[in-house]
């Protein structure tokens, strides 16, 4: 038997325990075949346990623990690194799921946050050198590790819960969508719900719109006063909070990011 | 280059682990050198890739990788090496080892260190991989030896064979792990000794020591439990053999207090000091 066959009967053994696949693979001893076996399904279970600690307090252990080996069962680890195996598991939840769609969503926020966790450095907008930027040419973009994230049932308040082990909340449907902004403070994962215009505005932030124009429509739609102060409110809180960096050309030489 | 550990003698470290990531970050850890596994900081940034700097301000740090899959019939994944590539280069790594395994196939990646059959087509297939790695890195590769649970019928060579003709084809190093020659001799039936006479130790550039647990038929290579007895022997008569290596204890579960890794080191250091006979 050639390699690519050997390696493709060793898959299909460690996939089903497939006893076929075992004889095939014309062992002088094959009392140890069952070791390999529990291992791969005992590191990818130690993976998703890891992964997603308030689904696992959320569901309780029995019901993660079926919910894990189905996911294990049905959708083998493809990436390079293991770390990136619970990225499929939110959609799966919701399929295993689909009355309780708590479940996904509170496994999606935890995915995200453990992304984000590992996100790209990167030189965050400062509050002491907003006062040098030149606003008519600044493009403001988002931190890497900054990420949207939409859901339409309380996931959040029960994750947050969960997180203080505290009693969490009845899962509940909202009557509109809640976004979520998640970042990273320093080392330190942050989520909070945002209002629709902060996240219509992050979103085009994202897409490159400059701060003048953002002003302009704030304006447009809250009035001078308002709008103004609106922006500015923004601005302040976004820079607090670390999820701003800032493109070339405001202050500096072009290609350079203001901050730290 | 020359290799630091090659100038005084043996030196003497452990592997990195999160609940001793503080005192050595903000202690004086007495060891030689640090051992990370690198899938745990190829990642973009955050935490992990800081912690790494700053142990690397105070240690040598060597890196250890668990996703090279080596032996894979579908031959070495250049991205995943690129990845690797750019880590080095950051931190400059007293060594990248990896294992003397297969991981992947086709879409499937099974993490885990899967054994290769000891035979000619597998040999060509992992000296390849070698030695494109080594390429891509810019760097000799350490290669370890696995423990293994199952045994193929129609092996052509011994393991120390397969590893010494690695050595010979590619210019690879080898990072001996004596445990896993352990757990495997007693799982397959064969002689350590037999072993050790039979690996190329002028390429031998790190030791790994660790614990192992007893299955129901096989020992299992679990680095849950402190170094056996008998590894200990085991690694007195390889120490014989060489001189200027990197040892060090491995742990991965089951991890106790940094204080009880250190004096396990304590006992490696006395058996190279105090050249205690292996096989009395």
């Amino acid at each position: 038997m050639g390699l690519t066959l050997l390696q493709q009967n060793f898959r299909d053994w460690l996939r089903h325990a497939d006893a076929d696949a075992g004889t095939r693979l014309d062992l002088a001893d094959a009392r140890g075949l069952a070791v390999y076996q529990n291992n791969y399904r005992a590191s990818l279970m130690a993976c998703l346990e890891d992964g997603f600690p308030q689904l696992l307090a959320w569901l309780g252990d029995a019901a993660f623990y079926a919910a894990a080996a189905h996911h294990i069962d049905e959708h083998p680890p493809s990436s390079w690194t293991l770390d990136d195996y619970p990225a499929g598991f939110p959609a799966d939840l919701r399929s295993q799921f689909p009355g309780d769609p708590e479940i996904a969503d509170l496994a999606e926020l935890e995915w995200r946050l453990a992304e984000c966790f590992v996100a790209a450095d990167a030189a965050v907008l400062e509050l002491e050198v907003l006062g040098e930027i030149d606003w008519e040419c600044a493009q403001l973009r988002l931190a890497p590790s900054v990420c949207l994230l939409t859901m339409r049932t309380n996931a959040a308040q029960i994750w947050s819960a969960l997180s203080a082990e505290a009693i969490p909340p009845a899962a509940t449907s909202t009557p509109e969508p809640v976004t979520l902004v998640i970042w990273r403070q320093d080392f330190v994962t942050c989520f909070r719900p945002i209002d629709p215009d902060e996240h219509q505005l992050l979103m085009k932030l994202q897409q490159g719109l400059g701060f003048t124009e953002m002003c302009a429509t704030l304006v447009e739609e809250l009035g001078e006063g308002d709008g103004v102060a609106r922006a500015g409110a923004l601005l302040a809180g976004w820079t607090s909070d670390q999820v701003l960096c800032l493109r070339a050309g405001a202050i500096g030489e072009p290609g350079r990011e203001i901050g730290r | 280059m020359a290799n630091p550990t090659t100038q005084f003698g043996p030196k003497f470290g452990l592997g990195l682990r999160k609940p001793h990531n503080a005192q050595f970050l903000e202690g004086d850890v007495p060891v030689d050198f640090v051992e990370v596994i690198s899938e745990n900081f190829m990642v973009p940034g955050g935490r992990p890739r800081d912690i790494l700097r700053r142990v690397r301000a105070k240690h040598p740090v060597a890196l250890h990788g668990v996703s090279m899959s080596l032996g894979s019939a579908d031959g070495v994944d250049q991205q995943y090496l690129l990845r690797l590539r750019a880590l080095a280069d950051e931190i400059e790594p007293l060594f990248i080892s990896d294992h003397l395994c297969w991981s992947r196939i086709g879409a499937f990646n099974s993490h885990d260190l899967l054994p290769v059959p000891y035979n000619e087509e597998a040999l060509a297939v992992t000296s390849a991989a070698i030695s494109l790695a080594q390429e891509l890195l810019g760097r000799t590769l350490l290669i370890e030896n696995p423990s293994s649970y199952v045994q193929f019928a129609r092996a052509e060579m011994t393991e120390w064979e397969f590893l010494a003709e690695l050595c010979r084809r590619t210019g690879c190093d080898l990072l001996l792990d004596v445990n896993n020659i352990h757990v495997s001799a007693v799982n397959h039936g064969f002689d350590p000794r037999d072993y050790i006479d039979g690996i190329p130790f002028g390429r031998v550039r790190q030791i790994h020591l660790a614990g192992h647990s007893k299955g129901e038929k096989l020992l299992i290579d679990t680095h849950d439990q402190p170094v056996a007895d008998q590894v200990w022997l085991l690694f007195a008569a390889v120490m014989e053999r060489v001189g200027a290596v990197a040892v060090m204890i491995e742990r991965d579960d089951n991890i106790p207090p940094l204080d009880d890794l250190l004096a396990e080191l304590d006992t490696a250091r006395a058996i190279v000091r105090e050249g205690i006979t292996a096989w009395a």
